[in-house]
């Protein structure tokens, strides 16, 4: 390509500032994107990537300055006109119809879906193509309700990519995809580049950017506070940028384990939905000691999850903790047993949105710890929370405050608080940092990890190889709802792991034996 | 033109929706007092003052917006948790049936005694009748809308043939009427010689004991928890059928004294026109009052107004009462549509 395409403007942001009330979440904010360029946006949970997407694409309007498509001006807060100047954006939070198929979703605003016009078998050919062609594996008859959290991202981005994009805005596209997926999704996006499409690529995994990206541009507190070329610029120096001081990532002493807390023995549980159940999974978790969960999303991680978090029981094989079988398995029972869970969705599962803070704090002990004869002890709940708040580093204005409200890594802290206040011995968790900025990331992992050298066995539940390769002391792998046998830290590289994810290697007929 | 969300509203924002729909309101009804003749500010006189205009008016406003504050108390408790109970009707039926059935001579107790039977009878009469609709939502996924609503026609038929057959007054001359309550068994006035009777006191201590359940107790908590986000309340170890079984217990048992309230307060015999839906209006109340149980008091008040000062309107100005009606219905409609406005803001691009 030559120096004269490359350089141009295919987007240009000038002076954007929104403010929500008193918060501003984007300041002054200018950069211009050119053709066949991948520009990352590095920042913080909070710090006004997604709101500034959310400008561009049109869902919001700005209180000032503008944004410029292919030298056009973009009217302001119409998506469609974003959408027809070709700007496709995979969201974060998915934003599918779950009760129509794979290929209704995709054609969905680009056909009508009840035209005699329509071709279904040719919009799903291309479908095909596209998919097979990025790597997206997903089948374009299948309703999306059904889908695990993985497949609904492959739609996501097939249904940007279906629709012709010439700018496209990934927001932390790769998070449920295996290694290999996700490197087989970057070759494909470098050959879309190449063809002239540019990307503007939202992550927090900071490999990713130093590997995708031509430009970095990093977001403070809604400011643009720095931008960097690519190769002029280093990991470590983009995640002081973010966090605006030199952080490093917790240094995990050697385990010290102990007796098994957790004993699953041949455990096989109903699977919901599409994805899969648990299939004879026998595991031990040990006193002092991180196990890490890795596997593609939808591939029973849910089941164990609801298993441990006292959800579901097992349909055959046996449960111990402690040495013993519970009776009466439940949240309650779990929580009762010395549990502590993290779940997957913090918004919809971990909190009430609309409860303050220390209504959610008291969540799992109001019945416990909060109350007596029938009457809630709001004093104690409060001096709970602020006592949170203040051991768990909780940025708020106060325990008054709605949830709905806080960052997701304040959030997150909240939920961590709440679990761990009560020095539980076993403590799920699950996906516990997805979405939330380094500085929460590190915080979650460093209390993990301080749990687990209290004597706590911890099993980490990530889609993040990474993640789950620098805390987890030993790891399995689970695919179509078994598991790989034990690897202790250090022995298994990312790619054997991958392999794991993808299906090899566990033994034939494990699953028909179930 | 779009709506954008609101992350929190502020006070103001939040007791605008009612102040907004009662405003658009009155501007319709001054529209319609216009179109059938009468001057819209003379028509607001008249009803302003057929409400609230001598003591008589006032103490009728009250008495009017007793059964009103009970059914409205029992849908905002429902509707809090998420439970949809469409049913009050039938459950101040149940309540007015069993007040009946003790109270008419069948029990000899002193009055105290013998009202206290009637009220918690007429509760967990009220309560049982949504308590069905409540086990076949939490056992088999019956929606509660479809089952309570439907069940208001049945249980009123089942009143009609009481109150044809085994309830009928033999001193009624063939009317479709009950007996009358013995003494004992009618709600005393709160003042001798003033028409007002102890169930409006009732109603404003149902008031404030539901508020108190809903801020202070461990119940309280849990029903807001299971409405708000009922899967976080289950992953938090909430017994969440539970909590909406005692919901609807509560919910009902509310709905049960309006019946019991307005027959041995008002009526002191049960016919098939006790309430000319009360149960219905109860959802009206409750919305305006935005679900919270003092606000209902209010709301009541504003609702049983309208209609007790509208029909001394009608006989005054000569503009139909069913003015009331109309009011009421666009207070609703125009809740609905205020409440967006506490969680959206209107963007003009």
């Amino acid at each position: 390509m030559t120096q004269k395409e490359k350089a141009q403007v295919v987007l240009r942001l000038d002076g954007i500032t929104k403010r929500f009330g008193p918060v501003t979440a984007n300041e002054d904010v200018s950069f211009a994107l050119h053709r066949g360029e991948v520009i990352a946006l590095l920042g913080e949970n909070g710090a006004g990537k997604t709101t500034l997407m959310n400008i561009l694409f049109g869902q919001y309007t700005a209180d000032e300055g503008s944004v410029e498509l292919f030298g056009q001006p973009l009217p302001a807060g119409d998506p469609r006109a974003a959408l027809d100047a070709g700007v496709g954006m995979v969201h974060q939070h998915f934003t599918l119809a779950g009760n129509l198929t794979v290929w209704e979703n995709i054609v969905l605003g680009v056909d009508a879906l009840s035209t005699a016009s329509l071709k279904p078998a040719a919009a799903k050919a291309r479908i095909r193509a596209l998919s097979e062609r990025f790597h997206l594996k997903v089948d374009p008859g299948a309703k999306v309700g059904r889908l695990t959290v993985g497949e609904r991202q492959r739609v996501e981005i097939l249904k940007a990519l279906y629709r012709d994009a010439k700018i496209l805005i990934l927001d932390e596209p790769t998070a449920v995809l295996t290694p290999q997926e996700a490197d087989a999704l970057f070759a494909t996006l470098r050959e879309a580049i190449a063809s002239g499409l540019s990307v503007i690529f939202i992550s927090h995994k900071l490999h990713e950017v130093m590997a995708i990206s031509d430009r970095v541009l990093v977001l403070r507190h809604g400011r643009l506070v720095a931008e960097r070329a690519t190769t002029d610029t280093h990991g470590e120096e983009l995640a002081a940028l973010m966090v605006g001081a030199e952080v490093s990532a917790p240094s995990i002493a050697p385990a010290n384990p102990g007796a098994p807390l957790l004993t699953l023995r041949d455990v096989t549980t109903p699977g919901a939905g599409s994805a899969p159940g648990l299939a004879r999974v026998s595991l031990d978790l040990r006193a002092g000691q991180i196990t890490g969960l890795a596997g593609v999303s939808g591939n029973g991680q849910a089941a164990l999850s609801d298993l441990i978090s006292g959800l579901i029981a097992p349909a055959s094989g046996s449960m111990e903790l402690h040495g013993a079988s519970p009776k009466g398995w439940s949240p309650r029972a779990a929580i009762a047993n010395g549990v502590a869970r993290i779940p997957e969705d913090r918004h919809k599962t971990g909190t009430i949105a609309d409860f303050d803070l220390t209504e959610n704090a008291i969540l799992e002990t109001y019945a416990t710890r909060f109350s007596s004869r029938g009457w809630l002890d709001w004093s104690g709940a409060r001096a709970f929370a602020q006592k949170l708040i203040a051991g768990y580093d909780i940025r708020c204005p106060g325990p008054d405050i709605r949830i709905r409200l806080l960052s997701g890594g304040n959030m997150q802290k909240l939920i961590l608080g709440r679990v761990l206040e009560g020095a539980p011995d076993i403590i799920l968790a699950n996906q516990p940092v997805r979405g939330l900025d380094i500085g929460a990331v590190n915080y979650v992992h460093e209390q993990l990890a301080k749990a687990r050298d209290r004597g706590a066995a911890v099993l980490l539940i990530s889609e993040d190889l990474d993640e789950i390769m620098r805390l987890s002391d030993v790891i399995h792998v689970i695919s179509e709802g078994r598991l790989s046998p034990e690897f202790a830290r250090g022995t298994m590289r990312p790619e054997d792991l991958g392999r794991w994810m993808a299906g090899e290697g566990f033994e034939k007929g494990h699953t028909d034996a179930a | 033109m779009r709506l954008e969300p609101i992350a929190a509203p502020s006070f103001g924002r939040r007791i605008l929706p009612p102040a907004l729909a009662i405003g658009a309101t009155f501007v319709v009804a001054a529209l319609l007092a216009m179109i059938a003749g009468g001057n819209p500010f003379a028509v607001f006189g008249l009803i302003l003052k057929g409400a609230f205009g001598s003591k008589f008016a006032i103490l009728e406003t009250l008495n009017s917006a007793t059964p009103l504050i009970f059914t409205g108390l029992a849908i905002a408790v429902a509707f809090r948790a998420k439970l949809w109970n469409i049913g009050a009707e039938a459950q101040l039926y149940a309540g007015a049936v069993i007040t009946v059935v003790l109270g008419t001579g069948a029990l000899s107790l002193p009055a105290p005694l013998m009202l206290a039977l009637c009220a918690i009878a007429a509760m967990l009469a009220g309560a049982l009748i949504l308590l069905g609709p409540a086990l076949l939502k939490t056992r088999l996924g019956v929606d509660e809308v479809v089952t309570t609503l439907l069940f208001n026609f049945i249980f009123l038929l089942f009143v009609s043939y009481l109150l044809e057959g085994p309830l009928k007054d033999p001193m009624g001359m063939g009317w479709p009427k009950s007996a009358r309550l013995i003494p004992e068994a009618r709600l005393p006035r709160i003042v001798e010689g003033l028409r007002l009777h102890w169930g409006f006191a009732l109603a404003l201590i149902a008031a404030i004991a539901v508020w108190v359940i809903n801020t202070l107790t461990t119940l309280g908590y849990e029903m807001r928890a299971v409405g708000q986000n009922a899967e976080a309340a289950a992953f938090a170890g909430i017994p969440v059928t539970k909590v909406i079984l005692k919901t609807a217990l509560l919910s009902g048992g509310l709905a049960g004294l309006a019946g019991f309230s307005e027959v041995s307060g008002l009526k002191g015999s049960l016919t098939l026109d006790l309430s000319p839906g009360f149960g219905y209006t109860g959802i009206v109340v409750a919305m305006l009052a935005l679900l919270h149980p003092l606000g209902v008091v209010v709301a009541a008040l504003f609702v049983a107004a309208i209609f007790v000062g509208a029909d001394s309107m009608s006989r005054a100005a000569g503009v139909p009462s069913y003015l009331a009606d109309i009011m009421l219905a666009s207070a609703l409609l125009f809740m609905v549509l205020a409440i967006l406005l506490t969680k959206f803001r209107v963007r003009r691009d």
